[in-house]
């Protein structure tokens, strides 16, 4: 075993296979970045239907609940299924990456918007009330007192789901998405040691998700509210 | 013509009637006083006043026009004229003493930036905290923090100022401050409704004191007729425990 | 371009799928059973073992919560045979999923009994309890009181989680909805039934659990 290892060490980090692992936890961190942006982007805005008052949204909240609970629900690999083989009916010249970002933000929307409303709920309701009776309108309550303070209780838990999805996109691989898993398992059927290329790439994983682990904890310590 | 009149209001937290047809008018420039044992009502007089807590019954007319708490232009109006301040200062925490008292006038009231910043540089000296201006909130004292509200709550010119038992949850060697910054503006004439349970102050600066309990209004009057002579039972009880040190 | 959507073929089918739900929650309960022996262990080791346990037992945790899953599973399938070690599908999702809840349940222990204030602690002792009754009376309730929400909630993640065993050929939910879709070429469809499956045996999980907790540890648990 150690001598299979030693004898395909140099052979395995050839200046094209770091080429290829590289351009791969690139893919990997950009599938991340795109899910998490629109993600949160869109998960903002299921909180704020969901806050919203009225009869006529009551239709639209009811969606975003529906949403939510739906997505948080069905596993990941299930839903990229589910959007690969739609997005493949209509539209047969969508590329794989597209499909597995689309994928991602489904999943990562309804995760994050329940972060965000943990944070929502944080802000204390006398503030809300204070706002309310200086006729705040609500885009100025959520964007000068909300967001402000929600941000704080936010950040740690939407960080640690950032790095779930970082492991989700592992998935993306099963499609053909040429992100690090998929590397993995292309070197590994080029004859390569699996121990060598899946230890490589787990620590290529490891080397992203830790410390960003390890920031969403200390983030968790530092930025806890002040209470009165 | 009474700047306010309270009439019949009545307002429920579920089966709990909490208010029970109160009638209150107030006077221009007049300073009228709740009084009363906790849990009477006071609080959620004034909070059903803004529209915190909705009524159920009643009516509040505001000089000529009766405020429709189910239309949100006319809450919205109504808001315009009565500032409140809380027990608990309820500032905004993100923002400094300035921006906190400046935020309103400048974004809902469009008010020029640079006038609204001056003014309020003259309130907060005024309330005494002319050095606090880039303070945060969680930076004061309870005291220092109450004057804030209370400077926030001026900034909107208000016709009507409601103060919330604001002296309540202070040190008590904070509590005299505060009052002192609300007997400056009972002075200069600011029509006020003032939930307190400081009763010397209630009988210095209140025209009317109204007693409340259990969600209605017992007795009202002077503080003379009130405080010396309680023409009932219920009320005489109430000052005999709280003359008693 | 106009694809419609036909159930027909996926309907008889059903019995098939639901069948792969009953393998995806035996694999959720043996690997989060066998995973909070491991996370008990861990969690102990880090919070009472010398400078040695608690390198490893933390390196164990840190690696396995820092890296996909399936890369651990695809690993124990298709990297193990190298040397000589040939596990069928079923056990290496097992073990692969088993490891995964140790670290994970490890760490939400850890938060637990971290929680375990000591004044409560104290209180109990200057009350004249011993150390075992204060760990009876005192300390197991407020764990089960603050931990039954957070491994509830992991448990459901198990049983989303265990789908991925069906990459290494693993005939739970997931991996039976693919041989239907290979089989019918229905894929959206026999996806979104594998979907609705996995939606209702999840608020069933949910729903039972939330049961049992609020009878047996007066816990409220939100359902949805």
């Amino acid at each position: 075993m150690l001598a299979l290892l030693a004898e395909q060490i140099p052979r395995f980090f050839t200046w094209s296979n770091v080429a290829f692992l590289a351009g791969a936890a690139g893919t990997t961190l950009l599938l991340t970045a795109l899910g998490s942006g629109i993600g949160a982007a869109a998960g903002l805005a299921i909180v704020l239907v969901r806050t919203s008052r009225g009869r006529l949204l009551l239709p639209l909240r009811a969606a975003a609940v529906l949403y939510v609970e739906v997505f948080r629900r069905i596993p990941f690999i299930v839903v990229l299924f589910i959007v690969l083989f739609s997005i493949q009916a209509v539209a047969p010249d969508a590329s794989l990456f597209t499909i597995a970002v689309i994928a991602i933000c489904l999943v990562s929307t309804a995760f994050l918007s329940e972060v965000i409303r943990a944070g929502f709920d944080s802000v204390p309701r006398q503030q809300l009330e204070a706002a309310a009776v200086m006729n705040f309108p609500r885009w100025l309550v959520v964007w000068s007192v909300i967001l402000p303070q929600a941000w704080k209780v936010v950040l740690p838990p939407a960080i640690a789901f950032l790095v779930m999805f970082i492991k989700d996109t592992a998935l993306a691989s099963q499609m053909g998405v040429v992100e690090l898993t998929f590397v993995g398992k292309t070197l590994n059927n080029r004859g390569f040691s699996s121990l060598l290329v899946f230890g490589t790439v787990m620590l290529i994983y490891f080397a992203i998700s830790w410390p960003l682990a390890r920031l969403g904890r200390s983030l968790e310590k530092h930025l806890a509210p002040s209470r009165h | 013509m009474p700047l306010l009149a309270i009439e019949g209001l009545s307002a429920c937290y579920g089966r709990l009637k909490v208010l029970q047809d109160v009638s209150i008018d107030v006077e221009k420039g007049g300073v009228v006083a709740l009084i009363g044992p906790s849990g009477s009502g006071k609080s959620t007089l004034l909070r059903a006043l803004v529209g915190l807590t909705k009524p159920t019954s009643g009516l509040v007319r505001f000089g000529d026009e009766t405020i429709r708490y189910d239309s949100a232009a006319s809450l919205r109006a109504a808001r315009r004229r009565m500032s409140i301040v809380f027990q608990q200062y309820n500032l905004f925490q993100n923002m400094t003493v300035l921006r906190n008292v400046t935020v309103a006038p400048v974004m809902v009231q469009r008010r020029a930036r640079a006038t609204v910043e001056a003014e309020a540089r003259d309130v907060l000296a005024k309330v005494g905290l002319a050095g606090k201006h880039a303070a945060y909130p969680d930076q004061l004292s309870g005291g220092q923090q109450q004057r804030v509200a209370i400077a926030r709550a001026l900034m909107l010119r208000p016709d009507l100022l409601l103060l919330d038992e604001v002296t309540a949850a202070l040190d008590p060697e904070l509590v005299g401050e505060v009052l002192d910054t609300i007997r400056t503006l009972a002075a200069g004439g600011m029509t006020m409704i003032v939930v307190s349970h400081e009763m010397g102050f209630v009988r210095e600066v209140a025209d009317t004191v109204v007693m409340m309990d259990g969600g209605k209004v017992i007795e009202a009057g002077t503080p003379a007729e009130l405080f010396d002579h309680p023409k009932t039972e219920r009320a005489g009880a109430f000052m005999a425990k709280v003359r008693r040190p | 371009m106009d694809y419609v959507l036909q159930f027909g073929q996926v309907a008889g089918q059903v019995p098939y799928l639901l069948g792969g739900a009953v393998v995806s929650m035996e694999l959720a309960v043996i690997s989060f059973g066998l995973g909070a022996v491991i996370g008990l262990a861990c969690a102990s080791l880090q919070a009472y073992g010398g400078r040695v346990a608690r390198g490893v037992a933390g390196a164990y945790v840190g690696l396995f919560t820092n890296t996909p899953a399936f890369i651990q599973i695809y690993f124990l399938f298709n990297g193990l045979p190298e040397v000589g070690v040939l596990l069928p599908p079923f056990a290496a999702a097992a073990i692969g999923l088993t490891l995964v809840a140790g670290a994970y349940l490890a760490e939400i222990l850890r938060g637990g009994f971290a929680s375990v204030r000591r004044s409560e602690v104290e209180a109990a002792e200057v009350l004249g309890m011993s150390r075992l009754q204060t760990i009876q009376h005192v300390v197991v309730p407020h764990l089960l009181r603050t931990l039954f929400a957070p491994l509830s909630g992991f448990f459901i993640w198990m049983v989303l989680g265990s789908s991925i065993s069906a990459l290494i050929g693993v005939e739970e939910l997931t991996g039976r909805a693919i041989n239907v879709s290979s089989a019918t070429l229905r894929s959206i469809e026999v996806f979104l039934v594998a979907a609705v499956i996995y939606v209702g045996l999840t608020i069933a999980a949910t729903a039972l659990l939330a049961g049992v907790g609020r009878f047996a540890f007066r816990v409220r648990m939100k359902v949805i």
